[in-house]
């Protein structure tokens, strides 16, 4: 053991911070999922597309600034702007026009409807940008690389992913879970996510909740695409495999858990960068390896509720 | 739908399709493969009947291909790669069905996925023994023994698809009409009262499970023999949500609806990849999207006029 940790203790490090980078952006698409999932009962298969469009969106802008001359700081507006840009307008768009006409139907219909967004955006998204990589890194350059102390080494890092991801994944963690609890836009979330019919009977406006959750959630999946779009080449794909991936974290965790997506996210993300770095094969098996060996104990999720049956 | 109006719809099917296969030979690939798909579907309409949505469905078909594509060299006969194609994906649903049929809803589904995604990589990581993403060719196989020519190897793969997708659609509609098949819609409205009349709900829906996997498995191998080359994608979970995609498209209601919208599904496919090569999947998931809105009820819906009933319904 301590020979092998003598021989591979820096790739461990180097695993651990991949890791935490890794989780940071799983979090913040995971998260979303979940807060649409509690209030709508909907399975959206297209977040995985907001995220990809938001990463894209995020990329041209922040190429747009460059090539305008603005400072490498300015990609971190474009980061922003992209993210609200497609949270705010596709978010309310599907919401309104293609959501709102199903919420009556059978869940395998609401979920083949996403499925078909998830289809139509995809091509959208390639219309658009082309299948060429589209690759724009000023942000993370702008920050330059950390040494991380590491035993009697040092790690380079890069300082965006080191500070900026994880330090916005943390940010939404605790701003999200202020907002749902002491707030009252978040309590009436809640209220809605718990009952819906109760919820309505006490006045609550159930259709304006579902809007603003849906919208919220979009952006939060475009505010992850948008922090990845730095860190990695944009190809098309990106969103497909985003959100099989965090469809396994949040059922991992249990629907309907903040915290609880936070610390799953941490540990698929863990998971799945030492599979990088030690056995590459089964990179992409990990996470699913991780919620099925869940799932076998604990059939509610990690931190799932075991819900009552109904007679 | 009444019966005569399905048994006279199966047949005007059956002589389109033939027709179609005849007059067009540049679609008979096509209509092959639409009726393996086909196959496919109707076994993930079993799990449909019982509230179920499997999202990782197509790991028995890509197993039935990928069946096909490894026994092939050695034992290059249709008429035993087929049925061991299938009696492996049984087997094969047998053992994941043990597991997941314990789970319900949303994490029935996930579960799913996740096993199909493993399988996925697994055939994409393993180079070595499954070539990845480049994928296997299948070679020309041998029909009882004997070695046709291109088109009657293609007219026997027709006929053959035709054939399972005639028996297996009958034998689905007897099944879902059985005791056996009426608890599956138990399931689906309230399991509990089913289990307080003493049936066991779980042994219920892994009957229906390891069904369906035999069926995706036999789907995949006809599709295996068909296309000649098997890659990962097969697995890939959008793979799985197409042959939802084809359900509904088609009907849940009936044992012809898988058909009808597997048909229905690579004809759009071919000729909108053909129209435009770029977005053929943007008017595909156009397509489905009209379909939900406007007419829930499938293409066998609108062709038995109740366009307005939603499918897999309490019928």
């Amino acid at each position: 053991m301590g020979e092998w940790f003598a021989e591979n203790g820096l790739l461990l490090g180097l695993a651990g911070l991949d890791g935490l980078a890794y989780a940071a952006l799983v979090f913040m698409v995971a998260v979303g999922l979940n807060l649409v999932f509690g209030v709508l009962r909907i399975v959206n298969v297209a977040h995985g597309s907001l995220f990809a469009i938001g990463a894209y969106t995020a990329a041209s802008i922040g190429l747009f600034f460059t090539a305008q001359g603005l400072p490498p700081a300015a990609g971190y507006a474009a980061l922003l702007l992209g993210a609200a840009l497609v949270g705010g307008v596709l978010g309310p768009l599907i919401e309104r026009v293609v959501l709102r006409r199903v919420y009556g139907y059978e869940d395998v219909l609401q979920l083949l409807v996403t499925f078909a967004l998830f289809m139509i955006l995809e091509d959208m998204q390639k219309l658009v940008w082309g299948v060429q990589p589209v690759f724009q890194d000023s942000p993370m350059k702008a920050l330059g690389t950390v040494e991380v102390p590491f035993g009697d080494d040092t790690i380079p890092f890069t300082a965006y992913q080191l500070f900026v991801l994880p330090g916005v994944a943390v940010a939404t963690l605790i701003g999200l879970a202020w907002f749902l609890r002491r707030t009252l836009t978040g309590r009436v979330i809640v209220a809605v996510t718990t009952d819906k019919e109760a919820a309505t009977a006490m006045g609550i406006d159930a259709v304006r909740v579902t809007l603003l959750t849906f919208t919220f959630g979009a952006a939060l999946a475009a505010l992850g695409g948008a922090l990845a779009s730095p860190t990695t080449s944009l190809v098309p794909g990106i969103g497909a495999s985003t959100i099989v991936l965090s469809f396994a974290v949040v059922a991992t965790a249990g629907l309907g858990q903040i915290e609880g997506a936070a610390l799953t996210s941490l540990l698929i993300g863990m998971g799945r960068s030492a599979a990088v770095y030690f056995a590459p094969e089964l990179e992409v098996v990990v996470p699913y390896l991780i919620m099925v060996a869940v799932l076998l104990v604990r059939p509610q999720g990690l931190f799932g509720v075991v819900e009552a049956r109904r007679v | 739908m009444s019966r005569r109006a399905e048994a006279l719809l199966a047949l005007l099917g059956v002589a389109a399709l033939i027709f179609t296969a005849w007059a067009a030979p540049w679609l008979r690939f096509v209509l092959t493969v639409a009726l393996a798909k086909g196959l496919g579907v109707l076994g993930l309409l079993l799990l449909l009947r019982a509230g179920q949505v499997s999202f990782g469905h197509a790991m028995f078909l890509a197993l039935g291909a990928y069946t096909v594509a490894f026994a092939a060299p050695s034992v290059p006969e249709t008429l035993v790669l087929l049925p061991a194609a299938a009696l492996l994906a049984g087997v094969a649903g047998l053992l994941i069905g043990l597991f997941v049929v314990r789970y319900r809803d949303i994490f029935f589904g996930m579960l799913n996925l996740a096993l199909s995604m493993v399988f996925y990589s697994v055939l994409e990581k393993f180079y070595a023994v499954t070539k990845g993403t480049d994928g296997i060719r299948v070679p020309p196989l041998t029909i009882a023994g004997l070695e046709p020519v291109r088109e009657t190897q293609e007219w026997v793969m027709f006929g053959l698809a035709l054939g399972l997708a005639l028996l297996c659609a009958l034998g689905v509609r007897a099944y879902l009409a059985s005791p056996m098949g009426q608890a599956l819609a138990g399931i689906k409205t309230r399991e509990t009262r089913l289990e307080f009349l003493g049936v066991p709900a779980r042994r219920v829906l892994l009957f229906a499970y390891v069904l369906s996997a035999t069926m995706g498995g036999a789907a995949g191998a006809l599709i295996a023999m068909t296309s000649r080359h098997v890659t990962p994608q097969l697995a890939y979970w959008t793979s799985s949500g197409e042959l939802i995609f084809i359900g509904i498209l088609g009907g849940a209601g009936s044992a012809l609806g898988p058909f009808l919208g597997a048909a229905a599904f690579e004809l759009v496919r071919v000729y909108a990849a053909a129209a435009v090569a770029d977005a053929w999947q943007m008017i595909l998931g156009g397509v489905l999207l009209a379909v939900i809105l406007f007419a829930p009820g499938g293409l066998i819906g609108i062709l038995s006029g109740r366009a307005q009933q939603r499918p897999a319904g309490r019928a």
